[in-house]
């Protein structure tokens, strides 16, 4: 794992010696609102609707146990005892007082983190396959790739104030476990002709106007990638719409011009760019190449746990469901689901993140991710050890073997917290997931992605979802509309909407309508929703809904 | 033909805390949205808004709220509005425990 330089450690202090003179400032009036405002967000200070919500940058996903252990304590001493895991495989906090803030900033820069670039029209988290350096199906580590532009991209003075924020992910595996494809900028770590180097795509992303990103280039040398991102981000930069800023993020700018017309600005801006770079990130990027090994794989005997599983059917559901398999024969990745049915989608105690990170230590080599779907990832676990480590998840309530299925749900925080919200999204994936508890269906239902948000701004990822929803204001009261066929992976879907919109409590019922037609119309166990909703089309669902006379209502 | 005034309180997020604040008549700043100002006439209001301007080391983001005159004092009539007095819902957090515990 990254470990921080003698420059990284001296710039976060500096930071944060600069933001608690700022604080000062804004409390003894020296600073107005409108002065301090910009400068809380640079520093992940959000307002919400009940209280300040600090934003903290986990790079990548990736946490190191006393990493976790801290933000535990953050939990405790700071807010109302839990964090919030988001969407961009960050962490927030709901509840700090400003005065506050610069304290637990000092207290993460004890731990090499930090909240810088959380807010802000620049360029955001990196994120990457929560699975990186672990998944069978990865060409490498996908990480010191976006070390890399996660050094490139911090406090870059061309890209402080960009027409919108920019979001980065980067994969390396077949199966995209990134949403690849709904990023302002994708890169694909590739093999070509036994040469790695990068594919990327542009234009994609959520929010009002969703959109797939498209290829640029279908293959660049790891030496070329910092010039050409820089030339894209510098051509969008500069030609990016600054008049509007629903039309101001680069999936408007490349629908706007076009890929082609887009690819030849950004290679003109690639052959200057390019001559700035001299190689030393190279240098960099091998450097992190070696820091990123993977760790000293111990050499147990699995077969305890194939005894195990035999004889204890929770640890057998729970293995089937939770864990993925690992490069490494002997091994697991565990997903720890932090979605327990009727709790919060992505919280976590300040003594479930202790525990998590006690056990780290213990059977995972220290190492932690947040995934994007908002659970906790154990990368590396023998597989001798699992039983074990499903005990002692079991007594702190997280081993809920619910990974895929219908009660994982991503959901933005909402109007219960949000100020940007319009309707509520947490008691309503709350309500479904105890739904399909009640039911007994999960299993039956296999995978399946339902996704919600409380406002068009579309960060719980609703269009994306195999069922998506989205809550709105109409005329006062919450009103969610219902899509259908959205994917996030490699085959990528915006989800077509259904029709009007269902009132707060009517979602569950409708939900519940739509899983049960799926059960009755699909072909076989091992045809999934979104491949029944591909093949079917889009009548049976919409009439489970409406009733016949509606289903064409969209 | 002017449009009627929907009556308002004037809300803010208050700076220290970053919790949901109402002004009172008594041109304090109140935790209660039954203890706010009921605002019935649209130029008392703006001189209101102006009054909560003025004081950016209490208030952030002023603005006013549509609020309706109940039994006990204002309340909101927007669902949000209604959620700022309270908490979240999925937590006993916020205003929802402040009142209980007092």
């Amino acid at each position: 794992m990254y470990t921080y330089s003698d420059f990284d450690e001296a710039f976060v202090r500096e930071r944060c010696k600069q933001f608690r003179a700022q604080v000062a400032r804004r409390i003894d009036g020296s600073l107005t609102e409108d002065e301090f405002k910009p400068l809380r967000l640079m520093n992940g200070v959000y307002l919400q609707l009940h209280a300040y919500m600090l934003r903290i940058a986990i790079p990548y996903g990736t946490l190191r146990s006393d990493q976790m252990r801290q933000l535990g304590m953050i939990a405790d001493k700071f807010d109302k005892g839990y964090g919030h895991f988001t969407t961009r495989q960050n962490i927030q906090f709901n509840w700090p007082t400003l005065k506050d803030i610069p304290d637990i900033l000092d207290a993460l820069a004890d731990v090499q983190m930090h909240a810088i670039q959380t807010s802000g029209n620049t360029i955001r988290n990196t994120t990457v396959d929560h699975f990186a350096g672990a998944a069978t199906d990865e060409i490498a580590d996908p990480r010191p790739t976006a070390e890399l532009i996660r050094q490139w991209s911090t406090d870059h003075p061309e890209f402080q104030f960009m027409p919108r924020k920019f979001k980065i992910a980067v994969g390396a595996s077949t199966h995209d476990r990134a949403a690849l494809k709904v990023h302002d900028l994708a890169v694909e770590l590739v093999d070509k002709d036994g040469q790695q180097g990068y594919r990327i795509l542009v234009g994609g992303g959520l929010g009002r106007t969703p959109m797939i990103g498209q290829v640029i280039t279908d293959f660049i040398p790891k030496a070329d990638l910092l010039p050409y991102l820089e030339a894209v981000v510098s051509t969008w930069n500069i030609i990016g719409r600054r008049d509007n800023k629903y039309k101001a993020r680069i999936k408007i700018t490349v629908f706007e011009n076009g890929i082609e017309k887009m690819r030849e600005l950004v290679n003109e801006e690639f052959a200057k760019t390019r001559a700035k770079f001299s190689g030393y990130d190279q240098e960099v990027l091998a450097d992190l190449e070696r820091q990123f090994a993977p760790p000293a794989f111990k050499n147990a005997d699995p077969s305890s746990l194939e005894t195990a599983v035999a004889v204890d059917p929770l640890l057998a559901r729970w293995v089937a469901r939770n864990t993925n398999p690992h490069k490494v024969e002997n091994h697991l990745s565990v997903v720890i689901s932090l979605k327990e049915h009727g709790k919060t989608p992505g919280d976590a105690t300040g003594d479930q993140m202790r525990l998590m990170a006690d056990l780290a230590d213990q059977y995972g080599y220290g190492e932690l991710r947040i995934s994007h779907e908002q659970n906790v990832i154990l990368p590396h676990v023998a597989k001798a050890d699992i039983p074990a480590l499903f005990t002692e998840l079991a007594k702190a309530g997280l081993a809920t073997a619910n990974a895929g299925l219908t009660s994982d749900i991503i959901a933005c925080p909402g109007m219960d917290y949000c100020a940007l919200a319009t309707a509520r999204s947490i008691p309503v994936a709350e309500q479904i997931a105890l739904r399909v508890k009640e039911l007994d269906l999960e299993d039956e239902i296999g995978l399946m992605k339902i996704k919600i948000s409380g406002c068009i701004n579309a960060c719980g990822h609703h269009h994306v979802g195999h069922i998506g929803i989205l809550g709105l204001d109409r005329a006062g009261v919450e009103n969610y509309q219902i899509t259908l066929g959205g994917d996030a992976t490699e085959t990528a879907a915006i989800g077509e909407r259904t029709g009007p919109g269902f009132a707060y409590d009517e979602v569950v019922p409708a939900v519940e309508r739509l899983l049960k037609t799926y059960l009755e119309k699909r072909n076989s166990a091992e045809e999934t929703f979104l491949d029944a909703y591909r093949r079917l089309g889009a009548d049976p669902f919409k009439e489970a809904l409406y009733g016949d006379a509606k289903k064409n209502a969209a | 033909m002017a449009r009627k005034f929907t009556p308002k309180v004037l809300t803010a997020n208050d700076l220290m805390e970053g919790d949901v604040i109402y002004l009172a008549a008594d041109g304090s700043w109140v935790r209660d949205h039954a203890q706010a100002e009921f605002l019935e006439d649209e130029t008392i209001a703006e001189m209101r808004m102006l009054v909560a301007q003025g004081q950016p080391e209490i208030a952030v983001g002023p603005y006013l709220a549509d609020a309706k005159m109940g039994e006990n004092g204002p309340e909101p009539i927007h669902f949000r509005e209604a959620f700022r007095t309270r908490g979240p819902s999925n937590y006993f957090h916020g205003k929802q425990a402040e009142t209980a515990s007092q």
